[in-house]
Parts: C-alpha cells; structure tokens; sequence
C-alpha cells in the first residue's frame, strides 16, 4: 500500500453541504423566463399505425402556441442511447413517427404558455390508429409470422447483425473449445432457465430538461443528463442544428442509474426551441418516468454447465434472449456484457459457447441500467454455481475460490467479446474476491447458517451467497479529458468533461488532482459537464469515471506540477530531482526550503517568463480492471405465506484503492439495496394489453427505510497499477448479486429453487406447495 | 382566494386557487426550490416542508388549508442551530449523494427528532419511511440520525 495524503480519505463531498440545503440547482430549480412547457401524448394501444392526427380543436385550446407530430417534424433516424460515436445501438427512432410500438410510445407534443395549458391540449387531440397485432413474448419474436415492430429503413451504424425484418435487434455469438468434448466428459449437467424483470431505475429526479436562445444566438440545454457530450452530438444530428451552436450544461442531477444516458428528451426540447424561438421546458411526471422512459432489460437466460465429480466445470452454454422492448436501445451492448462482464469469472472453461439475441417486442424500452447485462447474467450464473456446487458436494465459497479468475490470469472472452465489437486481451492484476468472500462469510456467519435450516416457527432460515465482477470503463472507446490552471492563492480550476450526477465524482476528481498537487480539496475549484467550457468526457456510464476521468485528472495535475517545478527552478535554482508538492508548497527534500503555490503562481503570472501554468490532458485504457465482490444474505422464508424476510446483507468489494471509502460504501450501500428492492418486490405489472399498471412509487413499491436488512459493507485492501492511484471502478458492481444470493438463501432455507424474478410471497409459496416435504 | 400564513417566518397573505398545491406556490411564486418534485403524488417526500413542526409532503397540500398555517421550507430551516446539526451529520455520513432527497430528508429527520428526540431504531426506520432514496440504500442516513442527536443534545 502507498502512502496518500488525500487518497483513500473519507473526505466530505465538496458540494454536500449546497446539496443538503438545496441550495444548489437541479435542472427543473433554474428560471428560464417565457418558457414554454411541453407535454407528452402517449399511445394507449402497444401497436398501431396512426391514420391520421387531427389537432385543429387543441390549436384552439388556451395557451397553445404548436402541436408538433409526424406531419411536421422532420424524421430523422437516430438512437436515444447515449453512446460513443457511431452508437453501437440501432437506429431505429425518430421524433415523431407513424407507428407507435408500446402502451407509452410518443404520439405528439404540445407547446403552451403553461404546462395546464399544455396537459389540457393534449385531450383534445384526435389520432385515428389502425390497431395492430402487438408482441408480448420475447420467445415468439423471431417467429416468421411474429408482427414486425420495425421497418427495413432502420440500420446499425457498425458492422454488426441487424435484422429488423426478424425483429432481431442484435446478435452476438462466439464459441471456443469443443462443447461436444465439454458434455462428453461431464459427470453431471445442470441445465436450467433463468428469468430476469423489467425495472425502473427510480432516479428520484425525474427526466428534465429547459431549452433557450442565450444572447449570442446559441441554443442552450440545461439537462439531467449523464452524457452532456452525447447530448449535444445527437441533438445536433436529430435537430439537424449546428453542433457549434449548442451549449449542453449539466447543472446538478439527481441520480441516473443509467436512465439518463439515454437522450430522449433534449431533442424534443431543442427541437421546439428551434422551431418557435422561444425558451422550452420539458419535465416527465414520475408515471412518465415509468411508462415512457427507459427500463432494465428483461433477460431469459438459458444456462447450461458440465461438471466432473471433481468439481471441475468442462463446458458452459450460455443461450440469452433479450427483450428490447419497441425500441432497440443499448440491445447489443447490454446483450453483450450478459456475457462479457459475467463469463470471465470463470476463466478455466475451456469450451464455451455464448450465444445472444435482443429482439423487438412491444412492451416498453430497455435502457442502460446499473449493471447493464452483468445484473442479468449473473443472476444465472451464481444460482448455477450453487447448483453445481451442491451436486459435486463443495462448499459455494471453495466451490467459486476454485473457479474465479485470479490475478495474472486472461480469459479468452476479454479477448473475443467486446461492447459492439470484439474485445481487447487484458491480464487481470489486481482481484481480491477471495478476501471478499472470506469477509462476507464471517459477517454473515455462514459456516454456523449455510445449511442448518434453523426455524422457528412457521419461518425456516438460511443463506446464500453470490459473487461478481464487472469493468473500469470500456476499453479503447470511452475517454475523458480534464484541464487545470493555477490562481494566485495556490488553487487550482479543474474543468472536467466527467459528469456528476450524484456519485461524487467532482469530489473524487479532486482529490486525486490534490494528491498529485499537495494540497486539500478546498483548493480545487471544479466544473464539470459543460460541453462551452470544460474539455469532453464520454460521461458517467460504464463505471468508468474514476478509472477514466480519473486517469485523466492525474496526468493533468502531473503536467501542472513539472511546470510548478519548472518555475520553483527559475525562482531558486534547484534540482528538480529534489522537489517534492506537499502542504501547498514546493519542497527541496535536500535542503527543506519550500516555496509556497501562492509565490509559484504569482511568479509566473506577473513576474519573470510570464505564463499561465496550465495543462490539458486525456486518457483512454486499452484495458478495463474488473472490480470483484461477494454479496452473502440471511433471510427467513415464511412457509405458511411464502414471504421472505431479509435479515442482513454482507457485501465486499475490491475496487482497487478507494479514493473516498466513504462515497465507496454509498455506491456498494445503494447498488445491494437497490438490487435487494429488484429481486423481492419491484416489477412492472401490465395489462394483457401491455399496459403498465404500476406506473407510480405508490404501486410499485420499492424498497424504503422500513424494508431495508442490516446491511453490512467492507472494503477490501487492493491496489491496482494500472488506475488512478490504485483505482478500479465501484459504481455498478453491487446491484449484481442481491438477487442471486436471495435465491441461493431461498434454496438454503427451504429447498426450493426459483428461477425468475422477482420472488413475491406467491411465487415462494407456490414453489414451496410443490414440494410435497422439504426434500434437500 | 386570499389565505393568511406564514412562510420561513414571515408572514404571508397568497392569493391564489384554494386548489393549487403547496409545491408550487413555494417553487414558483416564492423560488423556494430546495422543495423538490419527485413524484407529486406523495409518496416519495422531495417536497417535504414543515406545517406547524410536523412534515407534511407539500405537493399533497392545497393552498386551502394553509390558512393560519406555519410552513418551514428547507431554506427557512437551515440557518437554523438544528438545520445546521441535520444538515452537517447527513454530510458527514456520507448520507448526501445526489442530494435531491436531502433537503426533504432533512425535514423528515427534524420532524423525527422533535417527536423522539432520542429515537429507537424502529423510531427511525418508521420516522424516514415516507423519504425515498435510490443513491445511500438509507444506511448512512439512519447514520446521520444518530450523529445529529448526539451533536444536537438537548436541542430537540
């Protein structure tokens, strides 16, 4: 371990204090005066064309300044996945289409003076729709007399399958080793089906976003957005308006999951902007959020695994159907990491075949969300692995210490599963899941639980547990920049394309410039997120921006101190071999005379060889470190209502160096609850007619304070040479397991084993009245 | 109609729609926007204010029944010795992560500990259900509790 005076310190948020008095502005708290609001209609069939719309009664409705729809915005093919140029998702969207494709899609939009005006315009549209056959079951999609959601207009911009025409939306499929020889040498086959839900990410800021002309001519976006750069390349494009004439700021946001990578409304905004040169305001309601937004993908995983009776695993078969939804946004990617993010861990199968597809259905949109794809494949994946250690008599923990990858080891799929593209060899250095499980079993006391079936009661007791990795970013596509310059004081501006959005990124970014620089936090002046003023980043996705951003602060400051040290050499005449920064000044190890920042920066800014100290840096990976984590649970079945009861989640990560435990523990606390809320009582509910039905908080009833176990979170000693101080990702990695360590600890308990989520009290009990005694 | 209150202390005659919510009349009348809309439907407490020291979820309250009423928004609070207290624990928690929950965290917490000013954990639990937070999993909030009672003894 190194030794940091900044890193690996719990230091407060730099803006927490602002954020807890509300002081600082979300999207929604900025006064754009003469705004017009926006309001939605949405379809209320899941699949129909629209025969015509007819707005002469709503442009007669007070307030109402235009209706917009297919017959007067320009359709323009793009993709609201909020991607890396070109998107790896289909395009397969325009503003405004002939054809809806889900209970939610939209029809058109209305401009009003107020949003009253707007909502009450809304009813006064009249759209004929030829109703057509909708799509509900992901399996009969590919089916050669399956409706077809899309037409043959939509495309990939990348090499890639897409066939619309099968509602195929994409494809991945890769093999090594001989599967054949893999079964024939099996002792023992598992071979199950998996289900994964629909979710919402549940950002308490819904989707917002104002839209205006500032003095110069130059249209604004104010956004809640995750990927402000993204925002303002398909804005561009959809709005067919010069990139150099849109400024997308990002002011504070309120938590995104991955639901505001997605760019879905800012092109709606801007588009009305453009058109009637007046300010716009578009804010969803929290049903719209649901209904309309984006959503986790649902998967099917059909798994298939080969054991001797040794424990070792001979082949693995992976068959992944993924429901995309109407819309094919991040279908290939998502898919991909069912894959890419999961298999890895068990680097010694030697026959292996993954085979994924994403089709089009008409329920509602799939999205990025935390875990993106990882969540769905290793719900399959650690439920195997109990399974399999089950048949083969091994303890799950020495059953996966066996297994997992470990540090100086490759797995081929790093190599051949990319996100879009194949991927890029790396070795993995740094993985401590062992420590993570070994902590987890302590916690939770698992040699005196796992199997016991302690009861009491009508409740019988038990635990599981459940393992994951997942990235550091993508290697060779994501990037992020960052640049610094000096003020008098010795502070520093940092303007960085990362974007906070309630992860405590500003804060992180911060510390590590301080870390390189010598001095506090406080020092550190950060902007982030403003495509005018700070240098580009691909934004908060992927778990990348402490290992990307962050990699591109620290070269940043680096740069900034060799001209620190040049100046202290121009002032004093020393070694630069002997100049240290530390406590905000220059140091000369050798004779201990320090020269502080405020001097250095006066020097060069007004007194001798004038210059502004500042430097600009950017940093891509041509690797992507997993994180690794365990997450164990405790929990009692109740056998007369099948209800599950949590008692305690023990989780451990390694992700690297901390930069900040404390904002750490936030990211793993939220993902397992989050993940725990998923897999016990979230789900979308729809009609058979694929209406959403639990479209608000009250009925969908996601985890809160009264529902939560004991939740326990430890940080594993890491280090990782090649992030930012140590550095790994730890942003999405805990939303993985709750659920597959929910259902290990059903097994454990009861003996039943359940393969879709979520495991409402019905579903326990159901499974439970199948078994005539508890027979394990 | 014209409706008597008093507003962060001060006193306040609206006139507005008996039917028009709280939540707007702080947020777009008086820029009072620590008062977040999470939902509008009451269920996840963004725009939770003080009515008369208990917390109420302002996107619930017409402006009908605010007459005579006493309404603390978050802004009015946090000068407040005991706003500074709640404000300072949750960040020192590590219970502010997006932040839009937290001002309406902070009413709740207050509300809480003027009910128990030395709450069980059940107290707490019970005392923060109607707040949704999707960023801290609620650990360091319960936390941030626990740190304002003991920094803010004998204030509540």
């Amino acid at each position: 371990m190194k030794n940091f005076s900044r890193i690996g310190k719990g230091e407060k948020k730099i803006d927490g204090l602002p954020l807890a008095t509300g002081s600082l502005k979300f999207t929604d708290d900025f006064v754009v005066k003469d705004s017009l609001y926006l309001a939605l209609l949405y379809s209320p069939h899941a699949h129909a064309e629209i025969l015509d719309i007819d707005d002469t009664e709503a442009r007669k409705s007070p307030g109402v300044v235009e209706i917009f729809h297919y017959k007067n915005v320009k359709p323009i093919l793009h993709t609201t996945a909020g991607q890396g140029f070109p998107e790896p998702s289909p395009y397969d969207t325009v503003l405004f289409d002939k054809k809806v494709r889900f209970v939610g899609d939209k029809v058109a939009m209305v401009a009003a003076k107020t949003k009253k005006e707007a909502e009450e315009a809304l009813k006064k549209i009249k759209v004929d729709y030829k109703i057509l056959e909708p799509l509900f079951d992901p399996e009969n999609a590919m089916a050669p007399d399956a409706p077809k959601i899309h037409s043959l207009d939509c495309y990939a911009t990348i090499p890639v399958t897409y066939d619309p025409n099968k509602n195929l939306a994409a494809e991945v499929d890769i093999a090594f080793g001989d599967l054949e020889k893999g079964i024939a040498e099996a002792d023992i086959v598992v071979d199950e089906i998996y289900h994964t839900h629909y979710a919402s990410h549940c950002a308490i800021e819904p989707h917002s976003v104002k839209t205006f002309f500032d003095e110069m001519g130059r249209l604004v976006i104010i956004s809640s957005t995750q990927v402000p750069f993204h925002v303002r390349r398909i804005v561009s494009r959809v709005c067919d308006f010069p990139l150099a004439k849109i400024r997308v700021i990002k002011p504070r946001v309120g938590g995104g999951f991955g639901a505001k990578q997605e760019v879905m409304l800012e092109q709606l905004a801007a588009w009305a902007t453009i058109t009637l040169k007046q300010p716009a305001t578009l804010i969803l309601s929290r049903e719209e959020v649901f209904r309309s937004s984006r959503t986790r993908h649902p998967v099917r995983t059909h798994l298939k695994m080969g054991v001797k009776n040794s424990g070792d695993i001979t082949f693995l078969e992976m068959d992944t159907l993924l429901n995309t939804g109407a819309y094919g946004t991040h279908a290939l990617t998502v898919l991909s990491n069912c894959g890419a993010k999961v298999l890895p861990l068990l680097n010694k199968i030697e026959n292996l075949h993954f085979l994924g597809r994403s089709v089009y259905t008409t329920l509602p949109v799939g999205g990025a969300y935390r875990g993106y794809g990882a969540t769905q494949g290793y719900f399959a994946l650690n439920q195997h692995l109990d399974i399999l250690s089950r048949k083969v008599e091994i303890d799950f923990i020495d059953f996966v210490k066996k297994h997992h990858i470990r540090e100086g080891e490759t797995s081929k799929i790093f190599e051949v599963l990319g996100e879009g593209k194949e991927g890029v060899k790396q070795v993995v250095k740094s993985c401590k899941l062992d420590e993570c499980m070994d902590w987890c079993a302590s916690a939770i006391g698992w040699q005196e639980k796992r199997g016991k079936h302690i009861t009491h009661g009508d409740k019988i007791r038990g635990v599981g547990a459940a393992v994951a990795m997942q990235g550091s970013g993508i290697p060779l596509i994501d990037m992020g920049a960052a640049s610094m310059k000096i003020n008098e004081d010795g502070s520093f501006n940092l303007d960085v394309g990362a974007t906070d959005i309630g992860t405590g990124s500003d804060t992180i970014l911060a510390q590590i410039a301080g870390e390189v620089l010598g001095v506090r936090s406080d020092k550190i002046i950060v902007l982030s997120s403003d495509t005018d003023r700070t240098p580009f980043d691909v934004g908060a996705y992927a778990s990348s921006t402490t290992y990307i951003s962050g990699g591109a602060v620290k070269k940043c400051a680096e740069k900034i101190r060799e001209q620190i040290f040049d100046v202290a050499i121009t002032m004093k005449k020393w070694d630069r071999k002997n100049l240290v920064l530390a406590d905000e000044s220059v140091k000369n190890k050798k004779t201990g005379e320090g020269v502080p920042l405020s001097d250095i920066a006066i020097f060069a800014l007004y007194t001798q060889e004038q210059f502004q100290i500042q430097a600009s840096a950017s940093h891509t990976s041509p690797e992507s470190p997993p994180p690794f984590l365990a997450t164990f649970v405790e929990l009692d079945v109740d056998t007369r209502t099948g209800k599950v009861d949590l008692i305690q989640a023990a989780t451990a990560v390694d992700c690297g160096q901390a930069i900040n435990p404390i904002l750490v523990e936030g990211q793993v606390e939220g993902a397992v609850v989050n993940g725990l809320s998923y897999a016990l009582v979230e789900n979308f509910v729809f009609s058979s007619q694929g209406n959403l039905i639990n479209g608000h908080f009250k009925d969908y009833k996601l985890f809160t304070s009264v529902d939560i176990p004991q939740i326990k979170t430890h940080i594993v000693k890491s280090y990782e040479e090649t992030g930012p101080f140590g550095a790994k990702s730890v942003a999405e990695i805990g939303i993985n397991t709750p659920a597959p360590a929910i259902a290990n600890a059903i097994y454990d308990a009861v003996g039943v084993r359940l393969y879709t989520l979520p495991f409402t009290p019905d579903k326990v009990y159901t499974a439970l009245k199948r078994l005539k005694t508890y027979d394990y | 109609m014209k409706i008597e209150c008093t507003l962060n202390g001060q006193r306040k005659t609206l006139d507005v729609s008996s039917t028009r919510r709280l939540l707007d009349i702080l947020r777009e009348d008086f820029h009072l926007t620590a008062v977040k809309e999470g939902c509008g439907e009451g269920e996840c407490g963004a725009c939770m204010v003080l009515m008369d020291g208990k917390a109420v979820n302002a996107c619930l309250i017409p402006a009908g029944n605010l007459m005579g009423k006493e309404i603390v928004t978050p802004e009015g609070f946090k000068e407040s010795p005991r706003g500074k207290i709640i404000e300072e624990a949750l960040i020192e928690a590590g219970a502010v992560q997006c932040g839009f929950c937290t001002p309406g965290f902070v009413m709740a917490i207050e509300s809480l500990l003027n009910e128990h000013p030395h709450p069980t954990e059940e107290n707490i639990r019970e005392g923060l259900s109607g707040n949704l937070c999707r960023c801290t999993g609620y650990q360091m909030i319960f936390k941030s509790v626990r740190l304002a009672e003991e920094k803010g003894a004998g204030l509540w």
